[in-house]
């Protein structure tokens, strides 16, 4: 089963997520923020990560660069949560060695077709 | 898959609400000029969360109101604009109406957009002029969904050159080569071209080129959007594909069919029309309270320490369980006696600390409450043209949760009471030798089994003449009754009691301070007033913990056993009859000490029988509520002891003289008697009116 972890800092978004993916069949791990993410992260191995930009403690784009540094995520896709008005964010998280992102506000059926760009 | 997005609003609501009451705090921290960075990222994270939370879950309402607030935050985060007064009070009004409208989303209500628009319009002015008008947001995303313009084509030539670092991006060019046969059939040629001899190759690099054939009738912004995230370092070329190809009509019209309707569907939940501007009838509508299970079934958040502590608590329970189950097994002789009447203390002890647990994880800090003032006496403030200072102490002080809700609305008015009435104007105060600015204290401590909130100003206090005029005036005293200045005081509690040019914007919103004590006495609390003329007033208000367990007296009365809350009880006597009045043939009075006391006969009031219908026989438990003291007939007084309060209400019906029921250690049912209700059903309220005079002559 392949692992996501998924991370909001709103716990709704990050309930859509989880329930979303666990539905679909992923293994699901959630986090509430950029540190709390790169802590649970750096004990398992995630097969893709999924994380909103704007949060506190550690933003989404600074957490995509720490995670890339290590070496169990050198090629693991890394999706970002980007709404419209971020899109300047784009190529800063593409800068940070970000896979791609998922444009908000998205329905569970377009967060799975996204994912399936790269968890096939 | 179908997933109900409906079991995330809850959440979502929650998160909302918190959102608003951080932006709300922070926006009363802020300062007109360059407001500093970590407080406006806060504000601009809670209004995001909200927009993108809003536009997930389909309340487009919401988000395309929450657009232009957050855009303008943006602008403002990235040093574009000077923050303004006018401004912050925008935000302000912004986080009312997103309350107002996530409420009435809560309770599956269209929300009111006309004030969102008037204040959408605001934004868009202060935007516009470098920024053109913001798009709504469904705009954007219905676009895809334009008519096919080149239906002629029949499929597109793509060259797909990846850059050489693709792989470290995580993105994996199989997949997209995938994600095109999706989309119709392929035909891939694999260029390999750039691949280096063996000894040069980096295995983290992609060398591979593709040359790619797609039959199919998608849209071009179908296949760019395989390519989306790699597109800028990737060299990519998609050209149409014009020769004919007939097969397989029907199945593209198929695909076409699939793809139009989630679209639509897409284009649907966010552009959901809340442009109609509701009639001017409705705007005024107070929010309806929807069925409880919409706004009150909230949920509450714990800390962690309460948790661990509760499961610490069911461990020992555990335990003890285990041992007793131990002790009784097979055959049960005396030796054993001892050691179960151990276990079974133990087994109390444990039960006791896991009710109090239990009960700390209603409770949350007065903060809760203490939160909305600040924004409260700001905008009052404003509006009443003083200065005042708010002092907010003992905001860690925890409350029992319904206790909390139901106490929010006394203590506003009563807030706005002493804003309105206690505190002068800047100009009175420094006439009267005060600092200019007006203090108004919130204070919470535990004193007790209690709950003490107090509300003090440092104002001009009440003015015991006007009060004690009006008093004669609406009939609620005589003039030549010769009251302390604290009864007068206290007369503004009294039902009836408003006076007419007191009634201003603020406080004069019908609800008088009869109102708020009513309030606070249904929580079982109680409130009382200090006036020190020229040097402020404080009401001083008194509440239990918690309203799920009380502690109580059990009586018998006849064969029905009622529980009096000990709180109420002052003492229990036998009655001495030849000290008994019958007063006007209605009812009876003791004369207890200096006072007099009326009688109410339970069995008479709940109408069955007693042991006795003699007064000498029972047992007179001397009672007080608001009005004064009240004597209960019973038959016989059985134990104290802490009852759970079960709703009488929602189990039953409301009856009248009783508050609640609890249920026994033999299992039977009992009620919980209401004092001041019992006094109302047993028609003695007059009594006590007339009484408390004749007591005060008495005294005097």
């Amino acid at each position: 089963m392949k692992k996501i972890l998924a991370v909001d800092d709103s716990a709704s978004m990050r309930q859509m997520v989880s329930f979303t993916l666990k539905k679909a069949g992923f293994d699901v791990t959630d986090a509430k923020d950029g540190v709390d993410a790169l802590n649970v992260a750096k004990t398992s191995e995630f097969d893709l990560i999924i994380s909103d930009v704007n949060m506190p403690n550690m933003d989404g784009i600074t957490l995509i660069s720490e995670l890339r540094q290590l070496a169990q995520y050198k090629f693991t896709p890394m999706l970002m949560l980007t709404t419209e008005s971020g899109l300047e964010k784009k190529s800063a998280g593409k800068a940070a060695g970000a896979t791609g992102w998922i444009v908000k506000p998205f329905n569970p059926d377009q967060l799975l077709a996204t994912i399936n760009k790269v968890l096939r | 898959m179908s997933v109900d997005l409906s079991q995330f609003y809850e959440v979502f609501f929650e998160e909302s609400f918190e959102g608003l009451d951080v932006m709300e705090a922070e926006l009363l921290n802020l300062q007109p000029g360059t407001p500093d960075d970590e407080t406006i990222n806060t504000i601009f994270r809670s209004a995001h969360s909200i927009k993108g939370g809003s536009g997930t879950f389909g309340f487009s309402s919401v988000s395309d109101f929450t657009h232009v607030v957050e855009t303008l935050l943006d602008q403002i985060r990235d040093g574009q604009r000077q923050l303004t007064q006018h401004q912050i009070d925008l935000f302000l009004q912004s986080v009312d109406c997103l309350r107002g409208m996530l409420d009435s989303l809560r309770a599956s209500e269209e929300p009111d957009t006309q004030v969102s628009s008037e204040l959408k319009k605001q934004f868009e002015a202060i935007l516009s002029g470098e920024d053109a008008p913001t798009e709504p947001k469904g705009a954007e995303l219905a676009e895809p969904s334009t008519p096919k313009a080149n239906k002629k084509q029949q499929g597109w030539n793509i060259s797909f050159k990846p850059g050489l670092d693709i792989l470290k991006t995580g993105n994996e060019p199989i997949y997209m080569l995938l994600e095109l046969a999706d989309l119709g059939e392929v035909d891939v040629q694999l260029d390999v071209e750039q691949v280096p001899v063996l000894g040069d190759i980096d295995p983290e690099i992609c060398y591979f080129q593709w040359q790619i054939a797609l039959k199919s009738d998608c849209e071009q912004a179908a296949v760019d959007e395989v390519f989306d995230w790699v597109i800028d370092e990737s060299d990519i070329v998609i050209d149409a594909i014009k020769a004919e190809v007939e097969d397989s009509e029907q199945e593209y019209a198929l695909a076409e069919d699939d793809n139009a309707s989630t679209q639509l569907e897409t284009a649907e939940s966010i552009t959901d029309p809340p442009t109609e501007v509701v009639k001017p009838t409705e705007t005024n509508k107070a929010p309806t309270k929807a069925e409880p299970k919409n706004t009150e079934a909230s949920s509450i958040r714990v800390s962690i320490d309460k948790v661990d502590s509760l499961i610490n608590m069911v461990g020992e329970l555990v335990i003890t369980q285990a041992m007793l189950t131990q002790l009784t097994d097979g055959e049960l002789d005396s030796s054993k006696l001892a050691r179960i009447q151990e276990g079974m203390a133990q087994l109390a002890h444990n039960t006791r600390d896991l009710q109090e647990s239990v009960m700390r994880i209603r409770m949350l800090p007065i903060s809760f409450v203490f939160s909305r003032f600040p924004r409260l006496v700001r905008d009052t403030s404003k509006k009443l043209g003083k200065n005042i200072e708010l002092k907010l102490l003992g905001e860690q002080t925890e409350l029992d949760k319904t206790v909390m809700e139901k106490i929010s609305d006394p203590m506003v008015h009563l807030v706005r009471n002493s804003m309105d009435h206690g505190l002068e104007s800047p100009e009175e105060r420094v006439a009267s030798g005060k600092s200019e600015v007006g203090l108004l204290t919130l204070n919470a401590y535990h004193q007790g089994g209690n709950v003490v909130v107090e509300i003090a100003d440092d104002g001009k206090g009440l003015n015991t003449e006007k009060i004690r005029s009006k008093a004669i005036e609406n009939g609620l005293i005589k003039d030549t009754d010769e009251l302390s200045e604290q009864d007068i005081n206290e007369l503004i509690f009294e039902p009836g009691f408003s006076t007419a040019d007191q009634v201003s914007d603020l406080s004069g919103r019908g609800v008088g301070m009869d109102v708020v004590r009513r309030n606070i006495l249904a929580l079982n609390g109680s409130i009382e007033l200090e006036s020190r003329p020229g040097q402020g007033s404080t009401f001083t208000i008194r509440l239990p913990l918690t309203l799920a367990i009380l502690d109580g007296q059990l009586v018998r009365v006849g064969e029905h056993i009622y529980i009096i809350p000990l709180v109420n009880i002052i003492e229990s006597l036998q009655v001495d009859v030849s000290k008994v009045n019958n007063v006007g043939g209605e009812y009876e009075v003791l004369r207890l000490r200096d006072e007099y006391v009326p009688i109410v006969r339970l069995y008479e009031s709940f109408n069955h029988t007693a042991d006795s219908n003699k007064l000498e026989d029972g047992l007179l438990v001397v009672v007080e509520n608001d009005n004064g003291k009240v004597g209960i007939l019973v038959d016989e007084l059985l134990a104290q002891q802490q009852v759970v309060i079960k709703s009488l209400e929602a189990n039953y019906m409301r009856v009248e003289g009783i508050s609640g029921a609890t249920i026994l250690g033999d299992g039977t049912v009992s009620l919980i008697i209401d004092v001041a209700g019992l006094v109302k059903l047993a028609g003695i309220n007059k009594a006590l009116r007339s009484i408390s005079h004749l007591n005060k002559e008495e005294v005097a």
